[in-house]
């Protein structure tokens, strides 16, 4: 769909371009207004009262936890998508009959059923278990069933396109058994698919906010919990502050997954 | 491995229990009590039909609903213009653009809220200027058109990049040939260009209506008092201790994102399987 | 426009100073002028990236040409007008059919763009389709046809607008080969048939040798030769179009005082003298028991039903290709004579 029919555009290609930058400034003007909040000594009087970092001092003072959290329940995640994920994805990837076909429809399930719905249903389950209502693994379990699909849907792409079927059949007549094959032949063609899902679910799960404002408890709170809380009660510059705190988490990764899509594609 | 026989079976079924037994004992179990629960109320299975026929509930349903149709709409013509856009020119400064363009993608939806509020709210962006050159502070955002703006933010970074995608695999040569048989650009458009995105355009259409539907965080930064199903539920939930119609009311949110979400599927699969 | 519609107005195509610069600086195209008749056959042959492409999409209106080219349908100065204005039919490798449309209205879809009523538009779409003999696929949605129907609809397509010129960009390149005959045939037939000015673009000899009235070999952005199948393949003007079209084999060659000294043996030589290389096709060199000039041996025998393909080693050391016939068999290691008729044999300078 490329046309590079040399340097000269008509107006159509500038009417398009301008449409396309206003519609970027509605995105990021509030994203470069919150960021500007977050440092400015009074919001309400202006950049002219001054820059601070008190605000974001401020924070990190009172909601350090809820980072650390967020940070802790990202990772956990991390760790229960990749066990619980990758081996579905190669499965996925090598047996296409109804019943995985099934499993990967139910397994998407999660997105699309509303994260307080889901909630709700884990709280009716299982909130009678107050060990485990309590404990931060109640979150954990909540963004693994919403991040799993990502897990597998990412790994499934490259897995379906680097053709596992042929390669494996090439290492099985080399002599390699199935673990052999797994561990050097599967993960290692799969590690783009893998990075990018992994980024994903990072991602994914420090932002998690329908299910988790439900599952936390006073103890059990996460970043985006602790940025409704501030948003609710707090001063314009400390939400913004906190807002900058969790774009400073967030977007390197949303950066890592763009260059990874642009990159890490496999040659065709 | 996993050809045929029995060995390779059991294989793959031994891959795939820790997933299903984490599945089904935290999400099918789960989703099944709160269909039991739904049930357990002083109402029954009249719970159920009060979703439908109490018009609190109803009203809250019809108005999440077109809420939700309206940004699909909207987000569709808008993503769908710069997505297109992007992915049929190459200039300096797009990579940056496509970027900026994406940063919302992962934003949470008390984000997204907060977001409204600076564009929208008593201290926001539009206020400020809207007071400059009129003499009047125009504020939305705590209001079903601060939720509206606050969804087509969230939603155009992901329809941008399925029509991007989308759009970069059809083949140019379509276009050249319809151009060699004398359609003008719009023709080109209209004809081919649109209908070989359809599925790519339901499927993201489909994605952003569920999103609208059941999003629950920029409802609830923005305000309390906008009626739509997740707030509603939550009311019920937290404030009413109505278990039975929460759960209910989940529930049958939960079947209509779901069944918005496969049929969109299907149709952008019957309609893939035409292009193949 | 002429009312029989097996017939075509002969329109005449011409480039002057056509190159082409892609943003970034690169070179596609050289200069290139060209005279193209009325309802003739052109291809242009050559390696990917050639330029040739690139010509035809000059042509076609899909790319401009840089500053000072220019383009002309007959009398009519066309560089400034884009493709769809152009009244060119276009075959892809590709097929470009449209996905969302049936094989008749991908057929009707030209006439359709220029506003011609539905009922006009079903009789010539049906009578195209008649003259494929494609009637019965009229109603098939694109997935349903195999790949040489696709191409036979793309043809309709192009065709059904009656087109100034008709261009083919590798039309038979995704097909398999039994298809790709079949289907060369075909095209062959229609374009003698309708008179229409055809430009095809190719890679492949065979296609180009079957189907031009001239051949435009190119390469490196550059036209090398221009001329009949014969030509293009008796007299190459160089070693590349030699070694592209068709096989040769190169040999170090002496000549002086009417002789070439070629395989360590002597033949009569009215040529250029001093140190050549010659080329020989395989098939110019003879296997000759009696008046062989120089002997060598058989390294691979190949069997290729109608002939067998030798490689031997002379005993100069140099390797030569040479066909012999399908029946005689050969082993490895034989010893056999070889013998080339001076005519046959092309000089280049070294």
């Amino acid at each position: 769909m490329t046309t590079v029919t040399g340097a000269r555009h008509g107006v159509a290609f500038w009417l398009q371009l301008g449409f396309t930058l206003l519609v970027c400034m509605l995105l990021v003007a509030p994203m470069l207004l919150s960021l500007l909040a977050g440092v400015t000594e009074n919001y309400l009087v202006g950049i002219e009262s001054g820059l601070t970092t008190r605000w974001i001092a401020e924070v990190l003072r009172g909601y350090s936890d809820t980072i650390l959290l967020s940070l802790q329940v990202a990772l956990a995640c991390l760790a229960a998508t990749l066990v619980l994920g990758v081996p579905v994805a190669y499965v996925l990837a090598r047996r296409g009959n109804w019943l995985t076909r099934l499993f990967e429809e139910l397994l998407t399930m999660p997105i699309a059923v509303p994260g307080l719905a889901t909630a709700l249903a884990l709280i009716i389950t299982y909130g009678g278990v107050g060990e485990f209502r309590r404990s931060w693994l109640f979150i954990l379990v909540g963004h693994v069933l919403f991040t799993l699909p990502f897990m597998v849907r990412s790994v499934l792409a490259v897995m379906s396109a680097v053709d596992l079927r042929t390669l494996e059949e090439g290492a099985a007549s080399l002599g390699a058994g199935f673990a052999r094959r797994f561990f050097t032949i599967v993960l290692p063609n799969s590690l783009p698919g893998i990075l990018s899902g992994s980024l994903m679910v990072v991602t994914l799960s420090i932002g998690e906010f329908n299910l988790t404002w439900l599952l936390h408890t006073p103890l059990t709170k996460t970043l985006p919990v602790g940025l409704a809380d501030s948003y609710a009660s707090l001063r314009i510059e400390i939400g913004s502050a906190y807002t900058l705190i969790f774009f400073v988490m967030v977007i390197p990764l949303l950066l890592l997954l763009q260059a990874l899509a642009r990159f890490g594609q496999p040659p065709r | 491995m996993i050809q045929s026989g029995i060995g390779s079976r059991v294989l793959a079924l031994a891959l795939v229990a820790p997933a299903v037994a984490v599945f089904g004992a935290f999400f099918l179990l789960p989703l099944a009590r709160l269909f039991v629960v739904g049930l357990s109320g002083p109402e029954g299975w009249r719970t159920y039909a009060a979703v439908l026929v109490e018009p609190r509930y109803l009203e809250s349903l019809v108005s999440t609903m077109l809420l939700a149709a309206a940004v699909t709409a909207v987000t569709l013509a808008i993503a769908g213009t710069s997505g297109l856009f992007l992915a049929r020119n190459r200039f300096p400064g797009r990579a940056l653009l496509v970027a900026l363009l994406t940063f919302p993608l992962v934003f949470p939806g008390v984000v997204i809220g907060f977001m409204v509020i600076m564009l929208a709210g008593r201290q926001g962006l539009i206020g400020t200027l809207s007071e400059q050159v009129a003499g009047q502070r125009i504020v939305f955002a705590y209001s079903m058109a601060g939720l509206f703006l606050g969804y087509v933010y969230f939603s155009i970074p992901r329809v941008l990049l399925t029509v991007m995608a989308a759009a970069e695999k059809l083949d140019p040569q379509q276009a050249e040939a319809a151009r060699a048989l004398g359609a003008r650009p719009w023709q080109v458009l209209v004809h081919v260009v649109l209908p070989a995105l359809k599925p790519a355009l339901l499927s993201a259409g489909a994605i952003c209506f569920a999103t609208a539907m059941g999003a629950f965080g920029t409802a609830f930064t923005l305000a309390t008092r906008i009626d739509v199903l997740p707030m509603v539920i939550y009311t019920e939930f937290t404030l009413q201790a109505n278990i039975a119609m929460a759960a209910a009311l989940s529930f049958v949110l939960g079947i209509v994102t779901w069944l918005a979400l496969s049929l969109a599927r299907s149709l952008a699969g019957t309609s893939v399987a035409a292009a193949a | 426009m002429s009312r029989d519609p097996l017939r075509f107005e002969p329109v005449p195509v011409r480039l002057n100073a056509c190159a082409k610069t892609f943003p970034g600086g690169t070179r596609a195209l050289e200069p290139i002028d060209l005279e193209i008749a009325g309802g003739e056959t052109v291809v242009f042959l050559g390696p990917s990236g050639c330029g040739k492409t690139t010509t035809l999409r000059i042509i076609a209106g899909l790319e401009q040409p840089d500053p000072g080219g220019s383009v002309f349908f007959g009398s009519e100065d066309v560089t400034a007008l884009p493709i769809e204005r152009r009244n060119v039919g276009m075959v892809f490798q590709s097929y470009a059919l449209f996905p969302n449309m049936d094989v008749a209205q991908n057929v009707g879809y030209g006439l359709r763009v220029r506003g011609i009523d539905r009922r006009r538009r079903d009789a010539r779409v049906g009578e195209m389709l008649a003259m494929m003999q494609m009637e019965a696929l009229a109603r098939r949605r694109i997935d349903q046809l195999s790949g040489g129907q696709r191409q036979r609809v793309a043809l309709a397509r192009a065709l059904v607008v009656r087109p100034r010129i008709l261009l083919l960009d590798e039309p038979l390149t995704a097909l398999d080969a039994k298809l790709r005959d079949g289907l060369r045939l075909e095209i062959d037939r229609l374009l003698r048939q309708l008179g229409i000015t055809a430009i095809y673009v190719t890679h492949d000899q065979g296609e180009a040798m079957a189907l031009a009235d001239r051949i435009v070999v190119m390469s490196g952005g550059r036209v090398v030769q221009i001329g009949t199948p014969r030509d293009v393949y008796f007299r190459p003007a160089d070693p590349f179009v030699a070694d592209f079209v068709g096989t040769t084999n190169r040999l170090q060659a002496q000549a002086a005082d009417g002789r070439l000294h070629v395989l360590g043996a002597d033949v009569p030589w009215a040529g250029a003298t001093g140190p050549l290389a010659v080329l020989v096709r395989p098939e110019d060199v003879r296997l000759d028991a009696v008046t062989g000039q120089a002997e060598a041996k058989v390294t691979t025998a190949m069997f290729l039903g109608d002939r067998t393909r030798l490689v031997v080693e002379t005993g100069t050391g140099e390797t030569l290709s040479i066909d012999a016939p399908g029946r005689a068999s050969f082993a490895i290691g034989d010893t056999v004579r070889i013998a080339i008729d001076p005519d046959r044999l092309l000089a280049m300078p070294l």
